[in-house]
């Protein structure tokens, strides 16, 4: 009797498991980052916007406060492409990248990079459908509002964000209209003279 | 009942087969090699024994490969500033070409025990590598045009990992450089320490009647000469710092023939670099044959024995056979003759035709030279100049250090490599370029002059000019 009491418990247990994980999966993709409840959960939208808050801030720190400052203002420091040889500071650009590498090494759940149509480092330049969509419509629209899209790539999806990069220093703008390999030399301060991609594989 | 005795039979081979192969990976030593699947490519195979060098865990995967290459590559690739890190390819956006060439992991390209494929720098991958995502570079470059397909990588042009003698930049800053410089010298040979106010005073040199030995340890009068005419005794190292390492807690402890453990308290930057090259790959740490707590205990914990060149698979002087490296093998215990390491230590066991080509190169008559006195220290140009060449280290407090590296292979894959850390001392870029990449000026220690021309500095030159003439229109 008691044989059959306890298989009885244990069906019931395995079928309320069995519901609760199908109650669970079926929850709304967008609201499914965070955790499973739709009150709860963070959309794709807001968890990239957040995320670019603090790479924007501290991409322009680092451009205003320590290229800006040290290497163009008070000249005590040069900045480089190839600081290691010349013993200088790390462009921002390079900077960025170096960020994105160390994220990229640490976690998969989300991936950025600095792009952009007038790329110095042809790698940069788009690849995707979405990456040339994004950024000719940040470019268009003079960096008012981020372009939000969905794609594809090596069968996952993923939920891609393009946010406008805008030339806040001199040295930015300089650099870029010189720069032997730069497709584009007449940028000006206030420019969107690229994007940041971020991009999160959507469950 | 015929066939119940054939299914016990067969069982009991399998079983027999199975715990036989199990014992020969487990126990280790010559067994081992029964499990090789195909020639290991060299350098590799010094340590094919110790299996779990590369396999870090058996049901690990590419994962646990990857594992193994980063444990002994990872910090070379960082100091290559590698073109082509594992982050690129990890990237969602380089899905397709990674499709194309899975350049996550090392594997792809390096595979191992595939002696029929194994190409130079072992890469296993057919010669078109390159052209697998680059195959459109003429529209940006138009010099590129019409380049064949295994000419990127293997004409002194480009490496898949350490380009940092070879960037456009680093060309264009070089181009005009003559191919001998005006001032002749291995930089650093003469270099001397910053001045440190707080460094501690120098200890006093010793003499042959300050030795520290005890009696019963004295031995031959040899070796007590031999120290004090050495460095050591210069330095105030006396005999009990390398015989009696623990005398403070040991006092009655004396080793006869201290190893590189002893050598690396004071030199570790040597020791750890020795460990990294071909010479003393087999003794890095962490390189087991056999392990105690792989198997109930029943096997002892068991490394690789030192390199001889017996093992060695380039040519080698067949009386040298069975020399075991170590530090001494090169420096001679006591002795510790710095110069007789930098050439005739090598030609003890090397029978290459690079090596004996150079007593008859230009590099051998500088160093006769500078021994006549006729030229500066530091004119010579020995083996170890080129092969072990001295490092400026810094501390992460700016504190300057030099040390001479002893992983002879550091600069030799590729070896564009030696222009930075050597040839650059003495030569322009383009005539390094052209040297290192002329096989038989190599084999003949560079006597004469290049054969052949990289054009990859010229192509550098006309897109200054070009650029240069756009700005004068403008």
């Amino acid at each position: 009797m008691t044989k059959k009491l306890t298989i009885a418990a244990a069906c019931t247990a395995l079928a309320c498991a069995g519901a609760i994980t199908l109650g669970l999966s079926s929850a709304p993709a967008k609201a499914g980052l965070f955790g499973s409840d739709k009150d709860k959960g963070v959309s794709y939208e807001t968890f990239t916007d957040m995320l670019h808050l603090v790479m924007a801030s501290d991409r322009e720190i680092y451009t205003k406060m320590v290229v800006g400052r040290l290497a163009a203002k008070h000249k005590v420091i040069k900045a480089s492409e190839h600081f290691e040889d010349e013993k200088a500071l790390p462009l921002p650009a390079q900077m960025f990248r170096f960020g994105s590498e160390k994220v990229a090494s640490k976690t998969d759940k989300f991936s950025y990079q600095l792009l952009s149509l007038w790329p110095i480092n042809k790698q940069n330049a788009p690849r995707t459908e979405i990456e040339k969509k994004g950024l000719t419509f940040i470019a268009e629209n003079k960096g008012e509002k981020p372009f939000y899209g969905e794609e594809e790539l090596g069968g996952t999806k993923y939920f891609t964000a393009v946010y406008a990069d805008v030339g806040v220093a001199a040295p930015c703008i300089n650099c870029h209209n010189a720069h032997k390999d730069s497709p584009r030399t007449d940028f000006k301060m206030g420019d969107v003279m690229g994007g940041v991609v971020i991009r999160v594989p959507m469950k | 009942m015929r066939n119940k005795i054939l299914w016990l039979f067969w069982f009991l081979v399998t079983l027999v087969g199975a715990s036989a192969i199990a014992a020969a990976m487990y126990y280790g030593g010559d067994f081992r090699k029964l499990l090789l699947i195909g020639k290991t490519t060299s350098a590799h195979h010094q340590i094919e024994l110790a299996c779990d060098a590369c396999h870090t865990s058996m049901f690990g995967g590419i994962d646990a490969l990857q594992k193994g290459c980063v444990n002994c590559h990872g910090e070379e690739l960082k100091a290559a500033h590698d073109s082509h890190p594992r982050t690129k390819f990890i990237d969602p956006r380089n899905a397709d070409r990674v499709a194309k060439l899975d350049a996550r992991y090392c594997v792809t390209c390096h595979r191992e025990h595939q002696p029929g494929i194994t190409n130079a720098m072992a890469v296993t991958m057919p010669d078109d590598y390159c052209a697998l995502c680059h195959k459109d570079v003429a529209k940006e470059r138009p010099s590129h045009e019409g380049l064949g397909f295994d000419t990127c990588a293997s004409s002194g042009c480009h490496n898949f990992h350490d380009n940092r003698a070879l960037y456009e930049d680093f060309l264009e800053k070089r181009h005009a450089e003559p191919d001998f410089k005006e001032v002749l010298l291995v930089s650093l040979r003469n270099w001397v320490p910053p001045v440190d106010p707080q460094a501690p005073a120098k200890p006093k040199p010793l003499t042959l009647t300050d030795a520290d030995a005890p009696a019963a340890h004295r031995g031959d009068a040899k070796h007590t000469a031999e120290w004090a005419a050495s460095g050591h005794a210069e330095a105030g190292v006396n005999c009990s710092a390398c015989h009696q390492p623990r005398k403070r807690t040991r006092p009655d402890e004396w080793i006869a023939s201290p190893g590189m453990e002893v050598c690396s308290t004071c030199h570790a930057a040597e020791v750890k670099t020795f460990t990294e090259g071909k010479h003393g790959m087999r003794q890095r740490p962490g390189l087991w044959t056999s392990r105690k707590d792989d198997f109930i205990g029943l096997f002892e914990d068991r490394g690789l024995t030192p390199m001889t060149p017996a093992l060695a698979r380039l040519p080698m002087e067949a009386k040298a056979h069975d020399t075991v490296l170590d530090c001494n093998t090169c420096h001679g215990a006591h002795k510790y003759d710095v110069v007789f390491a930098q050439v005739e230590a090598c030609e003890t066991c090397h029978a290459d035709e690079h090596t004996q080509a150079y007593r008859m190169s230009q590099h051998n008559s500088l160093r006769d030279r500078e021994t006549e006195g006729e030229l500066r220290p530091g004119s010579a140009v020995t083996c170890a100049t080129c092969h072990m060449p001295r490092h400026l280290a810094r501390d992460d407090y700016g504190g300057e250090k030099v040390f001479v590296t002893h992983n002879q292979n550091d600069n030799l894959r590729p070896n564009e490599k030696m222009i930075r850390s050597v040839c650059a001392d003495c030569h322009g870029l383009r005539f390094s370029i052209d040297a290192l990449a002329d096989p038989a000026l190599i084999k003949n220690n560079f006597k004469g002059k290049p054969a052949h021309h990289v054009e990859s500095i010229d192509w550098v030159v006309n897109r200054m000019r070009e650029r240069a003439r756009r700005r004068e229109q403008q």
